[in-house]
């Protein structure tokens, strides 16, 4: 039975404001009511949902709740049940509400307070509001139903830009209704991915392998295993050098091929170190008969033979004519080899074995490490000055060990690594300049050699008692990106190739052991090939 | 294809326009798996293959879309079509391609046809199409089912045709942006992007 009164109540109040419409009922007065009520929800694709049993319910036994985010959740009174709520929602598809769900309540209804059969007056008393000012509901409903003031509009407009995507006054969208198409049940597409990688494609590295196995293993027997000798040498034509007790071997590494250079003549004697010049066209020799034996290489001629040390030479380092060499004596010599007297200067300040020797790539400083554990950086001593002022820049004493590996940071100017002996272990990186260590790490073994790779900044430690292995170190970081265990006796020697892609490392296994762990991809070579610039001395010309 | 060597008119291009929507929304259906590549067959248009579905539902619905299209093009008030791919069980916007008409409304006033060559206009909606492929690379795979709708974004006092029913934009929230190619017959300029959820990857 449809009563006029409760047509007249059933206030249907839609607000545009929200992307949801709140729609407010009347209470009802009796089941027909609720049915009429419920009938014209339904035109509006609005339900209501009933919890858990035929149970009808009007809103007189409803109390709201408002909730923090600022909806009103409805209640029924004197439930046991809190949950049961009763909510009506429109969804801007017009699919069906879902239970559960809260709608905004926009304003009042127009409902009276008290009393089923009483007729609603003007806007008063509510439920949900109880007391409203009737000014404010006056103000209330001029606002609502004013045009928009001008500034408030275009806030509002950019409001509704920003949340649609879109501005709502000039364009609304649309689409085709009807039951969504969807693939055939249980279709699942199948696309997968064949290549991928972890990272965006803006940011890959290439993940570098380094081989634990070494690329080639050559045999050298005889090998003398004494931790101060240098016996190795890599030079920029990819000639290996060896010096197998009394003879030096020259191993290429382009063809294989292995030649006999020179046999010392007494066979007590035996060679201490190795030097390639920069063009890798002449080998310096050092003995132990206190001589230093000078070869070209092409023609398998000695050159020159020097005598100026009184015990024997065990290390060598070449800054282009200049020839330094450090003997047990604790002396080094500079020799310039394009002249009849080539012992130019001494320098004094090891007091034991001078067994590590390298001059800076820039030709500005020799580092110098002795067995009494000190490190020295003497200054490029230029022609005509006196012998007497050769003072050494810097002289650190702060390893417990033989320094015998020494290595000059070719990509940042002034930075030398020194590593101890079997008492130190620790490898130092000093600033020439300012004089100070700028870090010491321990390497838990006997450091015997150092050597930078430049391909990807690291330093490359080989080491002898206890672990017999090699280190590939992160510079400046320090972070071991390798160890390397290939060797069973004491690494002596590691040396890089004229590409800086591989390294040789000799051990007193009578091995030497060539890995290839700084191999570049080829983009980057290319770049670099480039960019390379050979430099050449004139030394070809002077040596008599 | 209506028009001839003498020039574009508003129908004619309406009709290309609607045209690439067609095959467009075809295209992505395929790439991106919505539908199994089994219901899609082969057909050559603007010089290159594409695919056309054949289901049956699937092609009624898509006529139906594009013949709307079209006469709202004819008349000017589509600003924006969008295909809106969403997971099938959470509802949730994947997938957002994009694509905004603006048409020359001069261009309903006077008859006269302009002068674009159709070689010029079917190059350019190659080269769209062909993006739209190329896409696949960097978009990142539909795990779940999905489900697809077109929207289509009209002016404010269209008269809303039967069937048809109001929508709400479908953005996806933190979007990774494409700009695609865009293709223009002199009297509709359409700019085409694709958006999709940005998946946290390292």
């Amino acid at each position: 039975m449809v009563t006029t009164r409760s047509s007249a109540h059933a206030q249907l109040f839609t607000s545009q404001r929200t992307a949801f419409e709140a729609v407010v009922i009347a209470p009802a007065t009796d089941r027909d009511e609720v049915t009429n009520q419920r009938a014209a929800f339904r035109h509006l694709n609005c339900v209501t949902r009933r919890r858990n049993s035929n149970r009808v319910c009007d809103l007189s036994e409803l109390t709201h709740c408002p909730r923090e985010d600022g909806t009103v959740r409805l209640r029924e009174r004197h439930s046991q049940h809190f949950e049961a709520g009763y909510a009506y929602h429109k969804c801007p598809n017009g699919k069906m509400a879902a239970e559960g769900q809260f709608f905004q309540l926009i304003c009042s209804n127009k409902t009276p307070v008290k009393g089923k059969k009483q007729t609603p007056s003007k806007m008063g008393g509510d439920r949900f509001i109880p007391i409203r000012n009737s000014k404010q509901m006056d103000v209330a409903s001029f606002l609502l139903t004013k045009e928009n003031d001008p500034d408030q509009h275009s806030s509002a407009k950019a409001m509704s830009v920003n949340l649609n995507g879109y501005d709502l006054e000039d364009a609304k969208i649309l689409h085709l209704g009807g039951k969504p198409l969807n693939a055939p049940e249980g279709y699942q597409n199948n696309l997968k991915v064949l290549y991928s990688q972890a990272t965006t494609p803006a940011s890959t590295k290439k993940t570098r392998y380094i081989s634990t196995t070494p690329d080639k293993i050559l045999d050298a027997p005889e090998l003398r295993n004494d931790f101060y000798l240098n016996l190795i040498d890599w030079s920029s034509r990819n000639v290996l050098a060896v010096a197998l007790h009394n003879g030096v071997y020259l191993w290429d590494a382009n063809q294989g091929d292995v030649i006999l250079l020179m046999k010392l003549e007494r066979e007590e004697d035996y060679v201490c170190s190795v030097s390639w010049t920069k063009e890798g066209s002449y080998l310096a020799i050092g003995t132990s008969d206190c001589k230093i034996q000078l070869w070209d290489v092409e023609n398998q001629k000695r050159l020159r033979s020097m005598a100026s040390h009184t015990s024997r030479v065990s290390s060598l380092s070449w800054n282009d004519y200049i020839l330094s060499s450090g003997s047990r004596s604790g002396l080094i010599h500079h020799h310039d080899v394009r002249t009849a007297q080539h012992h130019r200067f001494t320098l004094t300040a090891h007091s034991q074995e001078v067994c590590g020797l390298k001059w800076s790539p820039d030709g500005r400083y020799l580092a110098s490490g002795g067995n009494d554990n000190l490190v020295c950086v003497w200054p490029r001593v230029s022609e005509g000055s006196a012998g007497s002022d050769n003072q050494p820049v810097r002289c650190w004493s702060e390893h417990q060990g033989a320094v015998k590996a020494l290595a000059w940071c070719p990509w940042q100017p002034n930075i030398l690594a020194s590593g101890g002996g079997t008492s130190d272990r620790r490898i130092r990186i000093w600033n020439v300049n300012s004089g100070s260590c700028i870090s010491s790490i321990d390497s838990q073994s006997q450091v015997s050699s150092l050597v930078f790779a430049p391909n990807y900044k690291e330093l490359v430690s080989a080491h002898g008692y206890a672990h017999n292995n090699v280190v590939v170190w992160k510079y400046p970081s320090f972070t071991k990106t390798a160890e390397l265990y290939g060797h069973s006796d004491r690494v002596l020697s590691v040396v890089l190739s004229p590409d800086n892609s591989s390294m040789a490392t000799v051990a007193g296994d009578e091995t030497i052991q060539i890995w290839k762990s700084f191999e570049e991809d080829p983009v980057k070579k290319k770049a670099m090939d480039r960019m390379v610039k050979p430099t050449t001395t004139g030394l070809h010309h002077s040596i008599r | 294809m209506t028009s001839t060597l003498q020039g574009i008119t508003l129908k004619g291009s309406a009709e290309l326009v609607a045209e690439f929507f067609s095959f467009g929304i075809n295209s992505i259906l395929y790439q991106r798996g919505i539908y199994p590549p089994e219901s899609f067959s082969i057909v050559t248009h603007y010089d290159m293959s594409l695919q056309l579905t054949t289901d049956a539902k699937l092609k009624n619905y898509l006529t139906n879309v594009v013949s709307q299209l079209k006469e709202w093009l004819y008349e000017c008030t589509v600003q924006r079509l969008v295909l809106v791919i969403t997971c099938l069980e959470t509802n949730e916007v994947l997938e957002r391609w994009q694509f905004d008409v603006e048409c020359d409304k001069l261009a309903k006033e006077s008859s006269a046809p302009r002068q674009k060559s159709i070689k010029t206009i079917q190059d350019e909606i190659r080269s769209v199409i062909r993006q739209v492929t190329a896409t696949v690379t960097f978009l990142p795979l539909l795990e779940t089912p999905c489900a697809f709708d077109l929207l289509v974004y009209t002016d404010k006092d269209l008269v809303v045709p039967e069937k048809w029913e109001e929508s709400g934009p479908q953005i996806i929230s933190q979007s990774e942006e494409v700009r695609l190619r865009s293709f223009t017959t002199s009297i509709h300029k359409v700019n085409s992007m694709v958006a999709y959820k940005r998946t946290d990857s390292v």
